[in-house]
This record gives structure tokens, C-alpha cells and sequence, in this order.
């Protein structure tokens, strides 16, 4: 297990015990296990192909696991359909940004507060556009009109108005510029110890990464090879070199 | 004049009932990348259900809506039970299981309601109004088929535009695994899609049967006319199947009122080869390219 143990009895937000994920005879996922408490941001590192794409997707169900088990605040959600897991607190910004192109700003938005219980969108949707002014501007157009850095902003308010517990980032730095980089994983941060969301962070932009997280976990060929302090995975040169590439 | 009247009003007629048909299909293929052949073959099933409820004395405004309803169950029915569960297969099977839904509708009606022509009666008269001391070729029957035409399209429009329900069947079709993460229950959306098809299919069944003679095959040249107009539409756009069926109306009334009515198949598949050559994606293709 990773982290510093929460005090009392409160369950971490999320735990993943020993988790095996197969396509066909490949294992892409190895017995992992990690968890993320309340207000903590873990990030999940490695190569190409370590199995972290992987991971997010068996956590929220759009793959599902041949062993092991997915807590959510301490239920198991393993067997939970994918469409039950925004009520349940998740939400998942996939690789690739995952904007609906053809609906504009505003749509995408409005489909991120779906399922919210009762309040009201429009006020978080005005959150939103105070973080993200880009976006306002553009609310009535078509989604596909936004730059790579605009539609991150996309997503990631759009996965904020479910009001999350959980939130699954997937390469969130793909493609982008450094500069808008460092402005996602600051709000990410901000919003973290604001609010006390937890976050699983996947990247392949290891340094990036281990500097806003809490803990770090190094995935390699579907195992895990490390778990540790962000701080501490970040000054341990031997590691660096063989799996994060810094 | 009058002659170029008369040709324009009775291909803007032929027209809308084309763009209904149309507008079904673009429904579903937007939604489920699948061309559904059985479309007609659905519309004529339902539209002898209303028949059924004529002869037994129901009135009109008694069998539409039961064929409204029927086309609706259908439709839903069809996705729900026979395409989801070969959906994940090769792209091609769900069409084939289409075009055999076609041939097996249109079997089944054949022997539940007689292979022969049959009167189907229409709600309103059928004689050309009457314009100054002239009778044009536009009849209450006519008017009637674009009030509903159009009143369903509203509805239709509003629905996607203006509704919550709406918004998550447009995420859904065009970003089922986004959908399904935010919570849209995407399989409920394509069944309701395809239900939603079938109604509007059943609708135009109706109306192309009011006033005229209906058999298992009386859809069939309606559904060929019905493709091509979605294809110069574009397959994804409402608007799109909308123009298509109104060009092909009036290009079907010109042509058989000028040349001769034996050209007017020809005709429309002129109009589809130059389309497609001139603009491959159709008219107003809305989808965005993909990467993949």
C-alpha cells in the first residue's frame, strides 16, 4: 500500500488491490495496486505501453479486470457499469482529450452536469467560464473550433461539474504547449487542496507530473516497480533513468 | 405557367414525404453508423396495422396514431433485439441483418395481409383547390402531409436542440465512450434513436398511403428515392435530408411532367453520381473528421 496511512477510519477515496487486466492472452495490467486518499494527487509513470491507459480505463469500467478489486470509497465498484460511475463520484478525462466535437462549448459543458444531484448548472457553468474566460467566448460554438490547450480546458471543467470525488486525468499534458502544461497542473493542484478531490494522474511527462503530486507510482510492463513520495521517486537518479526517461 | 405551377407544388409535395423517409434514416445512421434497408419495410407493416384499424370502421385520427405507436415499438424493438447483438461484429453485418429484416417484413405482410393492392383511404379531399377560376394540383390531402411533415420536424428539432434528452442522444452518437464516462446510458439512447425512426418512418408510411393503394412492396420506391436524398444530404445532417428530399421531389415532378415519367429514376441517380462527384461528403456533412 502507498501513502501515509489516513488517520481513522476513513477509506482512501480510491484503493485498486491487486488488479489484472488482460486483452486476449496479454496482460496488460499485472497485480497493481495503489491507492488515492482525499485531497492527494497520485500520478501513475512509465514507458509507453506500461499499462497505464490501462489502469484508468479498468478503474472506470470501460475495461474490465480478470482479478482483483476496484474501491471506491470503499465499495466495490469492479462490476459497476461504466454509466454508474459519474453518480458514484468518478470522473474520467480520457487520452485524447475526449471533447465531442460536434456539440459545441456550451453542450459539452451542460453534459458534464448531467447527473449532478439537483443544484444548479448553469451557476457551475459560470465557474467554469471564470476559470477558463478562452471558453466563454466561444460557449455557441462548435467544439472542434478550440485549440489543444482550449479543449484540456474543456474537459477538465466539464469533468469538475459532476463535482467529482475522484478524478481520472489520462496524458492531460499530450500535445501541449509547456507553458499550458504547467497552468492545468496548477489548477489541478489548486482545486486538489481547495476542495479535497483526489486524483489519478497518468503522464508520460514524469517531471511535470512529480511536481504536483503527493505520491508517485512507476508502472513498468503492467507491474508496479515503485511506489513512493513524489519528492523522493524525483531525486532517485537510478530510477529516473531506467523508467521515467528525465 | 400554371403547368410549371402545378409540376412545382406536386414535386414539393413528393418532396417532404422524401425528406421525412430521409430524415429517419440520417436518425439512425448518425447514431449507429448503420444504412437501416428495413426502414420502408417497417413503414409498411405499420401503416396496414392502420389499415386494419380503417377497415374495421376506426377512424383516421384512430389508426395513425396507432401506427405512430407501432412504427415507434418497432423501431425500438429492432435495434434493442436484432442489430445490438451483432453490432460488435464486422461493420457490414448489421446492414445485411437490415436488408434481411427487409425481405422478411415484407414476406410476413404478404401472408398476414394478402399480397394485393388495397385501397387506403385519405383524411382529407383529394381535388385540387382552387385558385381564382383555377384548380391547381395542391390538395387539403397535400396540406395535410406538410402540416404533419413539418410539425413532426419541429418536434424532432426541438427535441435535439432544446432538450436534455436531446443533448445525450447527439453525445451519444457522436461520442459513445465520452457519453457512457459523463454518465449517458448510450444504449438506452441508440434503442430510443431507432424507435424514434421508426415512428417518424410509420408517419410517412401514412402519408404516402393516403389517397392511394397500398402492398408489401408499395414502400420500395419511396425507400430508393429516401437513400438518395439522405446520401445528397450528406447521412448526418437533418437539414441535409430535408434539401435532398425536396431536390429529388421537384427534380421527380419536372423531369416526369417534362420528359416523361419513365426518366425520372434516371434522373435521380444523375443527381446523385454529380453530387457525390462534386461533393463526396454530401451536401452538409456536419461530422467532423476523425483521427484515429
Amino acid at each position: 500500500m502507498t501513502g501515509p496511512a489516513p488517520a481513522g477510519s476513513e477509506p482512501p477515496v480510491l484503493e485498486v488491490r491487486d488488479l489484472v487486466t488482460a486483452y486476449g492472452p496479454v496482460l496488460a495490467l499485472d497485480g497493481v495496486s495503489l491507492s488515492v486518499p482525499a485531497g492527494r494527487i497520485t500520478a501513475v509513470l512509465g514507458a509507453n505501453g506500461a499499462g497505464k491507459t490501462t489502469l484508468l480505463r479498468t478503474v472506470s469500467g470501460l475495461v474490465r479486470p480478470k482479478a482483483g478489486s476496484i474501491l471506491l470509497a470503499g465499495d466495490d465498484i469492479g462490476r459497476a457499469p461504466v454509466e454508474e460511475m459519474v453518480r458514484r463520484g468518478m470522473a474520467h478525462v480520457p487520452e485524447g482529450r475526449g471533447v465531442i466535437a460536434e456539440l459545441t462549448i456550451e453542450e459539452n459543458l451542460r453534459l458534464g452536469g448531467l447527473f449532478r444531484r439537483g443544484d444548479d448548472t448553469a451557476a457551475e457553468i459560470e465557474h467554469v467560464y471564470e476559470m477558463f474566460p478562452a471558453l466563454r467566448q466561444r460557449a455557441k460554438r462548435s467544439a472542434h473550433t478550440l485549440s489543444g490547450g482550449e479543449r484540456q480546458m474543456l474537459v477538465v471543467g466539464r469533468a469538475l461539474l459532476a463535482k467529482p470525488r475522484l478524478l481520472l486525468l489520462d496524458e492531460p499534458s499530450l500535445g501541449l504547449a509547456p507553458l499550458v502544461v504547467v497552468q492545468i497542473f496548477e489548477l489541478v493542484r489548486r482545486l486538489v487542496d481547495e476542495t479535497g478531490l483526489a486524483v489519478l494522474l497518468v503522464e508520460q511527462n514524469a517531471k511535470s507530473a512529480l511536481s504536483i503530486a503527493d505520491t508517485g507510482v512507476v508502472l513498468n510492463l503492467g507491474r508496479v516497480v515503485a511506489t513512493d513520495d513524489a519528492a523522493t521517486l524525483a531525486s532517485d537518479e537510478g530510477l529516473r533513468h531506467a523508467y521515467l526517461g528525465f | 405557367m400554371l403547368q410549371f405551377l402545378n409540376f412545382t407544388l406536386s414535386g414539393l409535395t413528393l418532396g417532404v414525404v422524401f425528406a421525412a423517409f430521409a430524415l429517419c434514416l440520417v436518425l439512425i445512421f448518425r447514431a449507429t453508423r448503420v444504412l437501416n434497408f428495413a426502414q420502408g419495410a417497417q413503414a409498411m407493416f405499420t401503416t396496414y396495422l392502420g389499415l386494419e384499424i380503417l377497415q374495421r370502421g376506426g377512424s383516421y385520427w384512430v389508426a395513425l396514431p396507432v401506427a405512430l405507436v407501432a412504427g415507434f415499438l418497432l423501431g425500438g424493438f429492432i435495434e434493442r433485439v436484432i442489430v445490438r447483438p451483432v453490432e460488435n461484429g464486422p461493420e457490414i453485418n448489421p446492414v445485411i441483418v437490415t436488408l434481411g429484416l427487409f425481405v422478411a417484413l415484407e414476406a410476413l405482410a404478404a401472408i398476414l395481409f394478402g399480397n394485393v393492392l388495397e385501397a387506403f383511404p385519405a383524411p382529407f379531399s383529394l381535388t385540387g383547390l382552387e385558385l381564382g377560376d383555377t384548380t391547381v394540383s395542391l390538395t387539403r390531402n397535400d396540406l395535410w402531409k406538410y402540416a404533419a411533415v413539418l410539425v413532426a420536424m419541429v418536434a424532432l428539432l426541438l427535441l435535439f436542440s432544446a432538450t436534455s434528452l436531446g443533448l445525450r442522444m447527439r453525445a451519444a452518437a457522436f461520442g459513445q465512450e465520452v457519453a457512457r464516462l459523463l454518465g449517458v446510458r448510450v444504449g438506452r439512447m441508440l434503442t430510443l434513436g431507432w424507435a424514434l425512426a421508426g415512428l417518424f418512418g410509420s408517419l410517412a408510411g401514412v402519408l404516402i398511403a393516403g389517397g392511394g393503394v397500398i402492398s408489401p412492396t408499395y414502400m420500395d420506391g419511396v425507400v430508393v428515392f429516401g437513400f438518395v436524398a439522405a446520401v445528397l444530404g450528406g447521412l448526418d445532417s437533418f437539414v441535409g435530408a430535408l434539401v435532398g428530399g425536396v431536390v429529388l421531389g421537384l427534380t421527380s415532378a419536372y423531369v416526369s411532367g417534362y420528359l416523361g415519367s419513365e426518366l425520372v429514376t434516371m434522373a435521380a441517380l444523375l443527381i446523385l453520381v454529380a453530387v457525390l462527384l462534386l461533393k463526396p461528403g454530401g451536401l452538409f456533412s456536419s461530422s467532423v473528421a476523425r483521427k484515429v
